[in-house]
Order: structure tokens, then sequence, then C-alpha cells
């Protein structure tokens, strides 16, 4: 007989365990879809999750994707630990994108050292901007914060597509929708010649080690962690929830933006209309994987990366549709949350009925 | 001089545009008010798409297409209910994963059917179209799920407000522990809402692939499914109000067009944005009356419910 009982405390153990058993759980599912789609499983598996960073360039690529996922979802564990449910990470990455690119823009013909940090701090204020849209109006009109930061990703592509089509393309581009290319100056160094990572990953590690120390070692950190757990409470304790709300909405959205500057100014280097392939949706994924820890995110955008690489790699190989890595991406979740089950309640094996 | 019919015309296209929206939202209320939130409408709606549009390739019946495409939508939820309901987990989370679930599988089984051409779907009381001026192009020559989604919000109204089902269903999302009291199985309940909102969701999809652009584009539903979870906020859970919300939504998607094609000096860009923007201004204006909005708000909307037994 097996009896679900309720655990008296969530289990630690399995706190940190079940991302582990959602990601094998999910491999086992995509093995399953394959097999179905009539793909050899074992086959598509090693192309989607192996090939991909069997050698140098494929392990550059990897942090490459891992960098914004990181940074994006390290924001966004400030506003999900909070109970804020910005789910526009997507539309503050591109407008942040927007803002550097615009001020990189300015600085096209000229270099200089002062360049890079001005570009840098243009994109954290952009995405800070964007995402002060949504804060404000849910703390001073009430309203959904999930429906505005999603709404508003719609309108920073259309904006993006407005500016690299209309008044910003490149006078000498033929009309293709892109501007110019920055100058060397505003550029994020490559780290390594012949691979593409760039100085962006530091940005993403600075990050978690300043997020890490919030989180765990200030009052701030102590009120998110309090507010997030019961409203009620912090609002007994006095904490300004207005303020807090405020303002894991700008942290959330300057770490967006600076993805969007090291996708512009990283090893493109210039605007064009797709500066993410997602990176803002994905990275809600990574920080729920990542436990909103901030060593987890750094695991969980890893793993996350994969399924973009992957992706790629299986549609080159075996004509697997390259939409792959999002069914991954939602299953990863799925099963995340499935096996939270267990945090809270324990399956017994007892003995047969009699 | 304005031509009535032209000004018929566009009130029969803004209708048309309308009809997706009005059959999501009206499905996403009943699953909001039996105290469920589910973010995954985008998700079932193109997973409705996919699957209406590729069982009429293979099958050639419509009828099979229409019935697949919802139950599809009820398949879909279903792995949302049972995480939701049975194992507890966070409706927001679990609705964005269904989201980009169902964008990724829709494209993956959608590959094989980009580019075939659709069919066309009957519509009825053709015959009746050239009668009155300006009126009966409104009201005649539609498909079933046309004037099955005008009908909807007034069924949608009946049903909560003077059947018994519909009060178990308030009771159930006003207050589930008092409803579990009474003896009513709250999580019966609730699984029923969703698979409910699933197949309105499917049959919207359904409507966009075989119907309104009778072919398959992937990412065709384009943020309808997120607009049609707005405007079950702007109606403050009222049936009646999506219709309004709806027509208006779709207005707004059809002048985009014709200012284009009248040549009006906008960017593009700008009318496409129009939708969400005005979806904003609208949420402000209907949320700012916080009593209000907490007044018609089903009181356990988005919160778990556990029994222990």
């Amino acid at each position: 007989m097996i009896k679900i009982v309720k655990r008296d405390q969530p289990s630690r153990t399995i706190f940190f365990l079940t991302p582990v058993l959602a990601i094998i759980l999910t491999l086992f599912a995509g093995g399953l879809i394959f097999y179905v789609l009539g793909f050899k499983p074992f086959e598509a598996l090693k192309f989607f999750f192996i090939v991909p960073i069997a050698d140098m360039y494929g392990f550059s690529e990897l942090l490459l994707k891992a960098t914004p996922l990181c940074l994006i979802a390290i924001g966004l564990s400030f506003c999900f630990k909070s109970n804020n449910w910005n789910i526009g990470a997507e539309g503050q990455l591109t407008f942040g994108a927007i803002v550097s690119g615009g001020v990189a823009l300015l600085f096209y013909n000229q270099e200089g050292f002062y360049i890079l940090p001005i570009v840098i701090l243009a994109g954290a204020i952009g995405g800070m901007l964007y995402a002060s849209i949504p804060a404000i109006l849910k703390t001073y009109f009430n309203t959904n914060e999930i429906l505005v930061s999603l709404m508003l990703v719609y309108v920073s592509k259309l904006i993006l597509d407005y500016l690299v089509v209309g008044p910003w393309s490149n006078p000498e581009g033929f009309n293709f929708p892109e501007t110019r290319q920055f100058s060397e100056s505003a550029r994020l160094p490559i780290l390594f010649e012949g691979l593409r990572i760039h100085a962006g990953i530091f940005l993403a590690l600075a990050a978690v080690v300043v997020s890490w120390f919030i989180f765990y070692k200030t009052y701030l950190g102590f009120q998110m962690k309090v507010s997030g757990f019961s409203l009620k409470t912090a609002k007994y304790a006095g904490y300004k929830g207005k303020k807090m709300i405020i303002l894991v909405f700008l942290i959330s959205g300057a770490c967006a933006g600076l993805a969007g500057v090291g996708e512009i100014t990283g090893p493109i280097g210039q605007l064009h209309r797709e500066v993410s392939p997602d990176y803002g949706f994905t990275a809600i994924i990574v920080a729920f994987l990542g436990r909103l820890h901030p060593v987890g995110i750094i695991f969980a955008s890893l793993i996350v990366a994969i399924t973009y690489l992957g992706a790629e790699t299986a549609q080159i190989f075996m004509q697997i549709p390259k939409y792959t890595g999002q069914v991954f991406q939602g299953m990863i979740l799925f099963f995340l949350l499935a096996s939270d089950y267990l945090l809270f309640f324990k399956i017994k094996f007892t003995g047969s009925k009699n | 001089m304005i031509d009535i019919n032209f000004v018929g015309l566009i009130i029969t296209s803004i209708m048309a545009s309308a009809v997706p929206l009005i059959l999501a939202s009206c499905g996403e209320l009943i699953t909001e008010r039996s105290g469920v939130l589910n973010l995954g409408v985008e998700g079932m709606m193109i997973i409705g798409a996919i699957s209406g549009f590729a069982l009429m390739t293979v099958t050639g019946s419509l009828f099979i297409a229409v019935i697949g495409a919802m139950l599809a939508g009820i398949l879909i939820s279903t792995i949302f209910a049972f995480l939701t309901q049975t194992l507890i987990t966070n409706h927001v989370a679990t609705g964005l994963a269904l989201t980009i679930f169902g964008i990724g599988i829709s494209a993956m089984i959608g590959k094989n059917f980009v580019g075939i051409p659709g069919k066309e779907f009957p519509v009825l009381f053709e015959s009746l179209k050239e009668t009155i001026p300006f009126l009966s192009p409104i009201l005649f020559g539609h498909s079933i799920v046309f004037y099955f989604a005008f009908a909807l919000p007034f069924i949608t109204n009946y049903f909560l407000k003077k059947t018994k089902i519909g009060l178990i269903v308030r009771a159930v999302g006003d207050s589930p522990v008092s409803a579990s009291n009474q003896g009513i199985n709250v999580k019966l309940v609730r699984y029923s809402c969703i698979l409910y909102g699933g197949a309105m969701c499917g049959l919207a999809g359904a409507y966009l692939s075989m119907i309104y652009t009778p072919q398959w584009i992937e990412n065709m539903t384009g943020g309808r499914g997120w607009i049609a979870l707005a405007l079950v906020v702007f109606s403050t859970w009222n049936p009646i109000k999506i219709l309004i919300g709806a027509m208006i939504f779709g207005g707004l998607t059809i002048i985009q067009f014709h200012m284009q094609a009248v040549g009006v000096r906008i960017p593009v860009q700008f009318l496409t944005a129009l939708p969400y923007i005005v979806t904003i201004v609208v949420l402000v204006v209907i949320s700012r009356d916080s009593r209000k909005i907490r007044l018609s708000t089903p009181s356990s909307l988005g919160k778990s419910f556990y029994k222990d037994n």
C-alpha cells in the first residue's frame, strides 16, 4: 500500500534534490517524445545535450547563452522571492538594448575608454525605466503586474522594430533592418581569440555575488524573504511594501537591461530586429530551476542554455525542429513544480492492506 | 458621403476578429470564477490552432477537426489541472510553463503543415446576405463558431447567475473552505472548470487556423491569449462586459489595417502596439478602484486549496 502523508516541515534535502529529479524526468520524457516523433531517442538526446558542448567552441557558446539567462534570472529572483510576478524581463532586456544601443550609436565614430561604461550604464538604466512601469502601476494603481509587464514585451519589440527599420537604420546599410556597427570602444571585449564568449560573463558573475550578499547578509534580503513568505507578516512588521516592490522591479530591470547590453555589444555589435531569442522568458524557468538561489541559478542557466544549443544542433544533424528546445524548457518547469509535491508530502510504502 | 455597406463590412470584420477573444475569455472566466488562475491561455489556444488545422488536413472533416481542437485544449489543460489541483503547484508558474510548452509543441507538430492551404469553412444563412443593406452582412453568412461565440457571453452569464452548478462554481471560487464544508467537492469543480476553459481556448485557436486565417503559421495566436486574459480583468469577471471589451480590441486590430490602407502616416509598429498599450491603460483605469476590484474578483483566485483527509 502506498500512503501519502503531509510533512510537518518542508524537507531541505528534497528542496535541492528536486531540480535534479526534474532534469532526469525531462530527459526521460524528451526521449519519449523523440521516439513518438520517429527519431532514435538516444541519438537525438546525444545530439541535443552532448554533441553541442563537446569542444571548446561549443563550451564557449554554452557560456555565451548562459550569461544572459543567469543575469536575468538573478534579477527575477529578487522579484519572485518577494512575491512580485515580473514576467516581462524580455521587454526590459529589449528596452535596455535599445537605450544602450542608442547611446553606442551616438559614439559610432569615436573611440575612448569612457564609452563602454556609459553604454553599459545606459542599458541598465533602460531596463530599470522599463521595469518601473509595471512597478509603479502595481504600487500606485493596483494594476496586475503580470499582464502589464507582459504587454510591455510586445511594445518594446515593436519600438525596436520601428527604430532599426526607420530612424536608426544604417544610412549605408542598403535598407537592411539594422543600425550602424558600434565603434570598437563600445564593444564588450571578446575573451579568447576565435571564440565568441565576451566580458559580459563578468557582469553575470558580479550579479551572482552581489545578489548572494543582498539575500543573505542584508536587512533588505530578510525583508524580501518575509514578504515573499507572508505579505501580512511583512505589513505587521512595518516594512515599506511599496518601496520594496519598486526596488525589486528596478533591480530585476537593471539585470535584464544588462543582459540586453551583452547581446548587442558582444559578438553582434549593432542593433537589429531580434536582440534576444526569448531569453527573458526562459530566464523565468532558470530562476525557478535554480531555486531562486544565486549559486543554483548558475547551474540552472548552464543546463537551460544547453536546450538552446541542442535545439540548433539537433535541427542541423537530425532535422528535429528547433522548437524542441522550448518543449524541453516547458517540461523542466512542469516536472520541477510537480516534484515540489515531495517537499510537502511524504510517500510511505506500508505493508499490504491486511 | 460614407458608404453604409463599407461601414457594415468594417463592423463585420471587427466582430470576426473579436471571436477568438470572446471564446478564450469566456472559458478563462469560468476557470477564474472557480478560483483558478490559468495563465496558459496562449498555450492552449495555439495547441487548439495546430490540432484543428492538422486534423482538418489529415481527416478532411471539419467536424472532427473542431471537436479535436477542443479535446486537445482539454488534454493540455489536464496537465495544468493535475499539477495545480492534485500536486498543489503554484498557478502562475504552472500556467507560464503551459504557455511555453504549448508554443514549442505546436511548432513541432506544425512543421509538416506550414504552407498547406486551408479549407473553406461552411457559413450559415448565406442566402439572406443580400436582403437588407448594412444589417444583413453583419447578421448573416458566418460560421457556426462565430454565432456560438456571440451567444457564449449570454450563456455564461445565465449559467453563473441562474443555474445551481453556476452557483457552486462561484461558491468554490469565493470560499473553497465553506464550499467544501457544505459537501462540495472543490477539486472536482475546479478540475471541470479548468478543462472547460481548455476546451474554449482550443476552440478559439481552431477558429484562428481554420476560419479566420485558414492556414498554419508558427506562433499564429500572436499574444491573443494574453489579451484574452486581460479582458477577463477588464470585464471585472462579468461575461457581458467581455463582449464589449472583445469588440473594442477587435476594433483596434481592424482599424490598424484600414488606417494603413487609407495611407495614414503613422508608423505601422505604433498601430500594432496600440492594442497592448490600450490594454495597459484600461487595466490601470479598471484596477485603480481597489475596493471595486476586490469586490468583483473571485476571493480565492490563484490560491491553492488543500484538504487534509
